[in-house]
């Protein structure tokens, strides 16, 4: 393998012109300046011409912070520079901190492009170049700032030279290589990804800690007293119920809007013989490319409510798609889509004829994983009641109603979904593929290549021990770096993992007579 | 397979070396005693307030005392390693126990660490990581030297193989 040097063999013809970032970008920068201009102006509206020392310093300090930073980009957009030559990609930037890099296209796993709306107006992308090294971030390399036109050129000419030192075979541009576009029926299925509501709260938070920063009571505004006049001598459950329904529908709202956002202009294809692209997003567009070499397995996910409304998300399981955030974002295949089209895509992507997240026959797990659930719900519930029982022994009988009512109500619901999970629960080794499936509030199915299996990792609670269960990971280079088994008899995951991965785990297990 | 078997987990052949019993007692009484010793010196000095901290200062010591005795004895007996001509097998935890098998194929780095108190009983912990984030095997509480030997065996068998491990 070729050592990522960043110093480039000196017999390298240099006809290859190098390329610069796109003149345009310095626009983009200046308008950087335009948020403090923005802010402060905003800021005398609402307090009505009177700035005070404070408010000034604030945006003062904010309008430096961004020239800084505009300066900065300029002098990047001044001495970044690039080319590739026939076997590598190199980039040189920096006038101060020279930097110069440069990657073997070999050692190329994806070549991403990026526009945030800003970009977009001045018709610009970023390019970004990831390798293998999981580990480090400064694996790859990323060109801020390129016009759409030499980002494309760019990408073409690198996947063109991968393909001819691999010597495979160039996809035919006019062959139909779409493996799903956005139905906008989907967007039905928005509103059931819970996290909409989590985004209200966010907002109201950060909304209201820049006010309080600029010196602005948000409580104090017209605004809320008048709220506060009309509906302050309603009864409190009244207001409770009219503040959930209020953050629902804002929540309804924030992920609708997020699937919008993020799904729109929504493409799964192969463009090349051996790659998988995604392509999505209305204000910024995103484009991750994923190499099939790369792909171990496929991931069902089903939140709660997504699932009882028969929706499914798909993600892959590939390596080489960044840290841990980078590869929850990227490995994204779908948004929220019918069931059946979830797992007729991931048949597609995995290149077999039924999806082996369906079609394995799961095994289920023993009665005492079932108990552990149900044991867990008894817990939660008995730990929430039992401050207000206290309360209520030491202050009032109501209270110690409520207490063991409240406990009564949480065990019930525990315990359905301590069924729900347990029923969720499931294993099978099926072709070539390791398939576990588990969880309730999101229940997730995983198909993990076998030969993508690089360890295992059993781990067992004292609960566990006593209950005869283990919890099998299986350590892989791609995804979230372990799938797991949960709660499985000692000997079937055991003859599982022998299953799996044949000879890896046998010279450390040992057979002794069944004791029944 | 054999169905009137029943397939158990074999605890790895080597135990770490005796001294860290005593490693992870000095550890966890960073832990365990600050809090009960504030107490104590509270009792001592604010007589008046003494019916408030002589009840904390018993409540904060004795669990603590208790997870001295019992951690470091139970880790030990769980702790244990072996590498074979395939693979790194590791045992580690008390309560919640972990075993970890990584094919020496895919083993991509081998570290070696001693913190300040392992040093002060003589012991080296070892990484070995894999392409999975979640792969590593540590091996804690060894002898300096079987440490050493066992870095460069590792090393010696992860050259051995080529590719890069993923």
């Amino acid at each position: 393998m070729t050592p990522d040097s960043a110093v480039r063999p000196a017999d390298q013809t240099e006809t290859d012109e190098w390329g610069r970032l796109n003149p345009r970008l310095f626009l983009v920068n200046l308008s950087v300046v335009a948020t403090p201009l923005a802010t402060f102006a905003a800021t005398t509206v609402l307090t009505g011409g009177e700035i005070n020392l404070q408010v000034l310093i604030t945006c003062a300090s904010f309008l430096i912070t961004c020239l800084v930073i505009a300066g900065i980009s300029v002098m990047r957009l001044i001495t970044t520079r690039y080319r590739i030559t026939d076997d590598r990609v190199e980039l040189h930037k920096g006038r101060f901190f020279r930097s110069e890099r440069s990657i073997p296209v070999d050692r190329i796993r994806s070549v991403d492009l990026t526009a945030n709306p800003l970009h977009r107006v001045f018709g610009l992308t970023s390019l970004k170049i990831a390798t293998g090294d999981q580990a480090t971030s400064g694996g790859g390399l990323s060109l801020d700032g390129l016009s759409v036109h030499d980002a494309e050129e760019l990408r073409r000419r690198l996947s063109e030279l991968r393909h001819a030192r691999q010597g495979l075979a160039t996809a035919d541009p006019d062959d139909d290589a779409t493996l799903a576009r956005l139905d906008w029926a989907w967007l039905r299925y928005a509103p059931l990804t819970l996290w909409g509501v989590g985004g209200v709260f966010i907002a109201v938070g950060s909304v209201y800690r820049t006010l309080h920063e600029m010196k602005v009571d948000p409580l104090e505004l017209g605004v809320v007293k008048d709220l506060e006049e009309r509906f302050g001598s309603l009864p409190l459950w009244y207001g409770i119920l009219l503040t959930l329904a209020v953050i629902v529908v804002i929540g309804v709202a924030g992920s609708t809007a997020t699937f919008i956002e993020g799904w729109g202009g929504y493409h799964l294809d192969r463009p090349e013989t051996g790659l998988l692209r995604v392509r999505r997003g209305l204000l910024i567009t995103r484009s991750v490319s994923i190499e099939e070499q790369r792909l171990r397995g496929a991931e069902v996910a089903e939140p709660l409510l997504l699932r009882w409304a028969g929706g499914a998300r798909l993600k892959a399981v590939a390596s080489g798609l960044g840290d841990e955030d980078e590869n929850s974002s990227r490995s994204r295949l779908t948004p929220p889509v019918p069931r059946a089209l979830a797992q007729s895509i991931a048949a597609d992507v995995l290149g077999e004829r039924v999806s082996p997240t369906t079609e394995a026959q799961l095994a289920p797990h023993p009665r005492a994983a079932l108990r552990r659930r149900l044991n867990r719900a008894l817990i939660w519930s008995v730990l929430i009641a039992a401050p207000l029982v206290g309360l209520g022994l030491w202050l009032t009988p109501v209270l110690v109603h409520t207490g063991w009512i409240t406990a009564v109500v949480l065990f019930c619901a525990g315990a359905a979904f301590a069924f729900d999970a347990y029923r969720s629960l499931g294993h099978a080794v099926h072709g070539p593929y390791l398939v576990t499936r588990s969880g309730t509030f999101t229940r997730r199915t995983a198909a993990l290549q076998r030969d993508g299996i690089i360890g295992w990792t059993i781990t067992r609670s004292a609960f566990q021990r006593r209950a005869g269960l283990l919890t099998l990971g299986a350590a892989t280079a791609a995804g979230s770096g372990v799938y797991k088994v949960r709660d499985v008899a000692v000997s079937d995951g055991l003859a599982l993992a022998e299953d799996a991965v044949p000879g890896l785990l046998a010279p450390f297990v040992e057979r002794a007579p069944a004791r029944h | 397979m054999l169905d009137n078997q029943e397939l158990r987990l074999r605890p790895p052949r080597n135990r770490v070396e005796t001294r860290a019993i005593g490693w992870w007692t000095l550890q966890s009484s960073l832990f365990a005693l600050p809090l009960p010793i504030t107490f104590g010196v509270l009792w001592l000095f604010i007589t008046p307030a003494r019916f408030v901290f002589g009840p904390l200062f018993l409540v904060a010591l004795v669990p603590g005392l208790l997870f001295m005795g019992i951690m470091p004895v139970w880790r030990y007996r769980v702790h244990r390693w072996e590498m074979t001509d395939e693979a790194v097998y590791a045992a580690s935890g008390w309560l919640w126990q972990r075993w970890r098998v990584v094919p020496l194929s895919r083993v991509q780095t081998v570290d070696m660490l001693r913190g300040p108190l392992q040093q002060l009983f003589g012991l080296s912990g070892i990484t070995a990581t894999s392409a999975s984030s979640a792969g590593a095997v540590k091996i804690k509480g060894l002898d300096h030297r079987t440490a050493t030997e066992l870095v460069e065996k590792l090393t010696r068998a992860t050259q051995a193989v080529p590719g890069d491990a993923t």
